[in-house]
């Protein structure tokens, strides 16, 4: 039941200079991959590109024939409202049931602005999210 | 216990030292007297023979280098009068104006006596039949081992290098018991082997290989070891020297070098000081009995270390261990002397590594900064930052224990750092002095 809401975001190692970001997206591009969020999280010389896609086994596939170390991670999407206090109604359930936050990006889209978290203990943060009356996406959603 | 020659093998140290003594002045003399270049070196570095009155006073004695060989091309200070002169060999000049090195009668036979004790020592003799498949011709490797192996009665296949299939059937048809070749080209063979259906280990005779001239680790001998059924024995020498002349024994501690023929030290490449028994530094040869072109304190550019204690094989002549690199590659960072093979070595033993890496020096103001990038293996990749920069604080941390200068590292996509065909390049120095 809640397996259906656990999404497979690709991350990619790359290292921190001009054209890495671009290197990627080309090869995403040109095999059709539609990236609907990204983010990038830098330490010094390198850094780890997540991104959500429609296609993941065919991004993995097009990014480790081009030599990039790629790994799918478990994240979960969650559907916030488009105005003030949107992030603080999903932040807060998650805060009161004691569930971390590892790092999160969100993007603001023509439905509704999405949270994607990767945290501690995902299945518990997506019922304590549906209890509330929040609303996550699936990977089909992304498709 | 079988050697070639027990009284000479067995020696005790001190007696050995004494015959080291006695030829090194009778060396140091001839070459006073009857070698102009010899004679100028030791002019110039203010020593005369009465000077030397125990053996460690060879440290007075100036060094030589591969330089003078160069520089005197071709024969200039060979000390043999002409028609003495039985054989040459020549270097293959990779790095540089080949070098020829010249050798009496005299020389030859002392070249196979090494050898004959070196194959001796590795369990061979009578009754093997050793193939040999070093280059014949120029090169010092191919004849050298011949000579050494007819000298012990074994019977000699001379097939040189080349034509594996024909090399295989001939191992099999003349039930060949040993092998002399470079390390990969008896892996070559082995690989070979496999591809006809022949399997080295059950289909054929051979069970030892006496391999040398090419950098090769312990992983190699198991391997060797495990899919050959082959022991593998570790030779060593340099055309300056004659050739390969000294190998491992069965007990496989390091490489005896016959006292009576070589004398050995370790020096500090850069002071040039003799290091401390048992110590890392690089390997300076003095051959004792040498006529042709005689060698004393050749720098020949290993980077070694000599073990003096007793063999468990009973000889009492020192052993050298493994090369770990070459004083041309030695960097110096901070001060100290830090050598690409021992960043390799290091890193060898990192699990989340892919194995390749590259060296960045730079100076930062007045310091030396090191930079060592190295590749992820893409399973230990990890999609948190935490977890990489434990695998970047975890190779820092054991390269600065091996190394004793701090080093920064760079974590490096898999496959984005150079590959090379043959000698590779791990170094890039930017630091402008």
């Amino acid at each position: 039941m809640q397996e259906e809401y656990i999404i497979k975001q690709i991350s990619v190692f790359s290292e921190n200079k001009p054209g890495r970001l671009a290197a990627i997206a080309e090869a995403l591009q040109k095999s059709n991959v539609n990236i609907f969020a990204f983010s990038i999280a830098e330490a010094s010389s390198f850094g780890v590109v997540r991104a959500l896609v429609d296609t993941p086994e065919t991004a993995r596939s097009v990014l480790e024939k081009l030599g990039f170390a790629v790994q799918f991670t478990d994240v979960i999407a969650v559907r916030m409202k488009d105005e003030p206090g949107g992030l603080h109604q999903v932040a807060r359930i998650l805060g009161d049931a004691g569930i971390n936050i590892e790092y999160a990006y969100a993007y603001s889209g023509r439905e509704a602005a999405v949270l994607i978290l990767r945290v501690s203990q995902a299945g518990e943060a997506i019922s304590k999210i549906r209890a509330a009356g929040g609303s996550l996406l699936r990977e089909s959603d992304l498709s | 216990m079988h050697c070639w020659d027990p009284r000479i093998e067995t020696m005790p140290k001190e007696d050995l030292q004494k015959l080291q003594y006695r030829l090194l002045k009778t060396l140091v003399y001839r070459l006073y007297s009857f070698s102009e270049f010899y004679h100028r070196r030791m002019k110039e570095a203010g020593v005369h023979p009465d000077d030397i009155r125990t053996l460690s006073d060879i440290r007075l004695l100036p060094f030589m280098y591969k330089h003078d060989l160069r520089d005197n091309y071709p024969n200039r200070i060979f000390c043999a009068p002409h028609d003495e002169v039985v054989r040459y060999h020549v270097s293959s000049g990779t790095t540089g104006k080949p070098t020829v090195v010249g050798y009496t009668r005299k020389d030859l036979d002392l070249w196979t006596t090494s050898l004959a004790r070196a194959l001796t020592s590795c369990g061979l003799g009578r009754g093997d039949v050793i193939q040999v498949s070093y280059g014949y011709g120029l090169f010092t490797g191919g004849l050298g081992l011949h000579y050494g192996a007819e000298r012990i009665g074994a019977a000699v296949l001379p097939t040189s290098v080349g034509n594996t299939e024909r090399q295989i059937e001939l191992m099999q048809d003349l039930k060949a018991t040993a092998i002399a070749c470079t390390p990969s080209y008896l892996i070559h063979i082995g690989e070979a082997a496999e591809r006809m259906g022949i399997s080295i280990k059950n289909d054929t005779d051979l069970r030892s290989a006496i391999i040398g001239a090419e950098p090769w680790s312990e992983s190699m001998r198991t391997r060797i070891y495990e899919t050959m059924g082959v022991k593998a024995y570790n030779i060593y020498g340099t055309s300056e020297i004659s050739g390969p002349m000294f190998s491992e024994c069965t007990a496989q501690q390091g490489i005896h070098i016959w006292g009576d023929i070589a004398y050995p030290e370790i020096i500090d490449p850069v002071t040039g000081e003799v290091l401390e028994s048992g110590e890392s530094g690089e390997l300076v040869m003095t051959v004792l009995q040498k006529e042709a072109l005689p060698m004393i304190r050749y720098r020949i550019g290993d980077i070694t270390r000599i073990d003096d204690e007793p063999c468990a094989c009973g000889r009492t002549h020192p052993r050298i261990q493994r090369i770990t690199g070459r004083v041309d590659d030695m960097l110096i960072i901070r001060g100290i002397n830090v050598f690409p093979s021992a960043v390799e070595h290091a890193l060898l033993g990192i699990p989340e590594l892919a194995g390749h890496f590259l060296i960045e020096v730079d100076r930062k103001g007045s310091l030396d900064d090191m930079i060592v990038r190295v590749e992820v293996a893409p399973e230990a990749f990890s999609d948190r930052i935490n977890d990489l920069i434990n695998i970047k604080k975890k190779v820092e941390h054991t390269l600065k224990s091996a190394l004793n200068v701090a080093v920064v590292v760079e974590l490096a996509e898999p496959g984005s750092l150079p590959r090379f065909e043959g000698k590779a390049k791990r170094v890039i120095d930017r630091r402008v002095i």
